[in-house]
């Protein structure tokens, strides 16, 4: 057996990922060609690297499959009920910063808060007879959000890629999504709501509640544990 | 959790006390269009309800209870006055709480009629009291009528009552809005500078989406004369606080409410509707002197009960959700009705729970 740890298969988040964990003595890398989804551990035995899908670790996390894994905290929340009941976070490692938040077009002078969009999505239903569609591929996050708040007369509509230029195309009258900088919020003619954060979000190691770990995986997870300096 | 069969006597029990009482036994399908429940009750019955489609009917819902059928199937050829009864399963989602079932079966019955409101009100109460008495239930009342009486008794503007109104059902909400009609929330900044300015359409961002620059105006328009209303006063206000704070036994609940009414005659009807039901009650043997009244029952369930809602909890069992709940929907039916309307009231027992109660069955 080992202790197998998830790990974004691509991209800026993998290499800032295998770079925090080289700083802590433990080497991350992809082994063959840049094609091949298989790693290598240096640095600890018995340790397995999975690479996968920033999108598919919550679940996996969830299930059991890989005992660590490294995602957004705003996968975990979306894709998990009662997420600290299955995963637990071990540390937030200070990169891949993104905010869920709700955007209106700038155009929209009245609407600056959450009261205004429920006032403006009261009268929107009214005139065009049907609820104003807000963008998004984070449903439950901002419907939880939502509710918390007492906003009405929403719908939302899914929207896995170009969120942004929803409301352009006339699919969506507002967005939720997720954003670093605001530039391409800007560059949409969209504006972020001043209560309309919804999730301050960033990569994160998570640890699996639900496999069990015996003998040489219980020693393996204590040595990692303690290089990674987390708990 | 107790076995499906001694679930399924039970619900063929409780549904069999209903017919006794006078109500035709009904079934509705367990797949409801989508379009109907989410018009209702909007974006949040998706966190409630399954979903499923097909590309021929689109979008479908795990029946989430079996009001909505059963008025659908009332105002399309319903006789008058009508008592219906049924038994099935329904399908909630509780993604927050592993240990609630998410499918569990519903015994209802349910009265439109038009005479005598009360009457059938205190029936459908009645019934469920004295099938349920041998559990040890605690019975909670309540009234939303009354807070829409209330509301609809301030002395400010159509518009401000409209948005209370609508978010009756949403506590957090509506006192958000009464703290700012009443001047007690400071105005946001960014709203003061939108007032301020002489003309706030001026240098528009482009206009990207469906919602127009004529709304836009609307909107700003409507802001301005809001800002002109005069606030709500603290008088008022007070007297919205001690109409929701009012939690009594029904007979002292009637008195303050009574009390109350003396500055805010608005209620007066609500509040005669609430008398008249506790003395169709006590007529048919309810001790309305330990039956419990609270004001701001029912306010966060969904939001279809507009008058009368009650419930019946375990008081031994404070994890389990109600045993009953029930009330009055009205603008259900109105809404249902496309124009049409019948005046309803009903309720639903989980069989599962008086099982799991020790209930007879």
């Amino acid at each position: 057996m080992s202790i197998k740890l998830g790990v974004p298969s691509k991209g800026r988040l993998m290499e800032k990922t295998f770079d925090w964990f080289k700083v802590r003595g433990v080497t991350l890398g992809r082994s063959g060609s840049d094609r091949e989804y298989a790693g290598f551990v240096g640095g600890v035995e018995n340790v397995e690297l999975v690479l996968l899908s920033a999108g598919e670790i919550p679940r996996e996390l969830a299930a059991g499959h890989i005992h660590l894994g490294v995602t957004g905290t705003d996968l975990v929340r979306e894709k998990l009920g009662v997420w600290n009941s299955s995963v637990k976070e071990l540390a937030p490692l200070g990169f891949g910063h993104a905010d869920l938040v709700l955007a209106v077009p700038a155009a929209w002078v009245d609407v600056s808060t959450l009261d205004d969009l429920d006032a403006a999505a009261a009268a929107f239903r009214q005139v065009h007879g049907f609820r104003l569609r807000i963008a998004t591929k984070y449903h439950r996050l901002v419907r939880d959000f939502l509710r918390d708040q007492g906003v009405a007369d929403y719908q939302l509509v899914d929207s896995q890629g170009a969120t942004e230029g929803t409301v352009k195309f006339e699919t969506a009258e507002a967005i939720a999504d997720i954003t670093s900088t605001g530039d391409t919020l800007r560059a949409n003619h969209l504006k972020m709501l001043e209560d309309g954060l919804v999730l301050k979000s960033q990569a994160t190691l998570f640890g699996s509640s639900v496999v069990p770990l015996e003998g040489a995986d219980r020693e393996t997870m204590q040595e990692l544990t303690r290089l990674l300096q987390v708990d | 959790m107790p076995e499906k069969a001694a679930i399924r006597a039970e619900a063929a029990r409780l549904r069999g006390a209903f017919e006794a009482a006078g109500a035709l036994p009904v079934e509705t399908s367990i797949l409801q269009p989508a379009e109907v429940l989410l018009d209702l009750y909007g974006e949040d019955i998706r966190g409630r309800a399954y979903v499923t489609s097909d590309a021929l009917r689109g979008e479908q819902m795990l029946r989430p209870d079996f009001t909505v059928p059963v008025v659908q199937m009332h105002m399309a050829h319903g006789a008058e006055p009508a008592r219906y009864t049924y038994a099935g399963e329904v399908f909630r989602r509780q993604e927050d709480d592993p240990e609630r079932a998410n499918e569990y079966m519903q015994v209802g019955y349910e009265i439109f009629e038009r005479r005598a409101p009360a009457a059938s009100d205190a029936e459908v109460f009645t019934l469920f009291f004295e099938l349920l008495a041998p559990l040890g239930l605690r019975a909670a009342t309540g009234d939303i009528g009354i807070l829409m009486a209330a509301v609809d008794g301030l002395k400010t503007s159509d518009r401000r009552k409209m948005a209370l109104r609508r978010h009756i059902w949403r506590p957090r909400r509506f006192r958000a809005l009464m703290d700012r009609f009443s001047g007690r929330a400071p105005v946001p900044d960014s709203r003061a500078a939108l007032l301020a300015s002489r003309d706030p359409m001026a240098g528009l961002a482009p206009l990207i989406g469906l919602r127009s620059e004529v709304e836009i105006a609307a909107r700003i328009t409507a802001l301005r004369e809001d800002a002109a209303t005069p606030p709500i006063s603290d008088n008022e206000v007070a007297l919205i606080d001690a109409v929701l704070e009012v939690r009594e036994t029904s007979n002292f609940a009637l008195e303050r409410l009574r009390d109350i009414a003396v500055d805010m005659p608005a209620i007066l009807g609500a509040v005669d509707r609430l008398a008249a039901r506790l003395d169709v009650l006590s007529a048919r043997g309810i001790d309305i002197e330990a039956l419990d009244f609270e004001a701001s029952y029912g306010r966060t369930q969904m939001e279809y009960y507009d008058g009368f809602v009650f419930g019946f909890h375990a008081p031994s069992r404070p994890d389990l959700p109600p045993v009953a709940s029930g009330g009055r929907y009205d603008a259900l039916t109105r809404h249902l009705g496309q124009g049409r309307e019948i005046p309803a009231v009903g309720g639903v027992i989980r069989p599962g729970l008086v099982v799991t109660l020790g209930g007879h069955s």
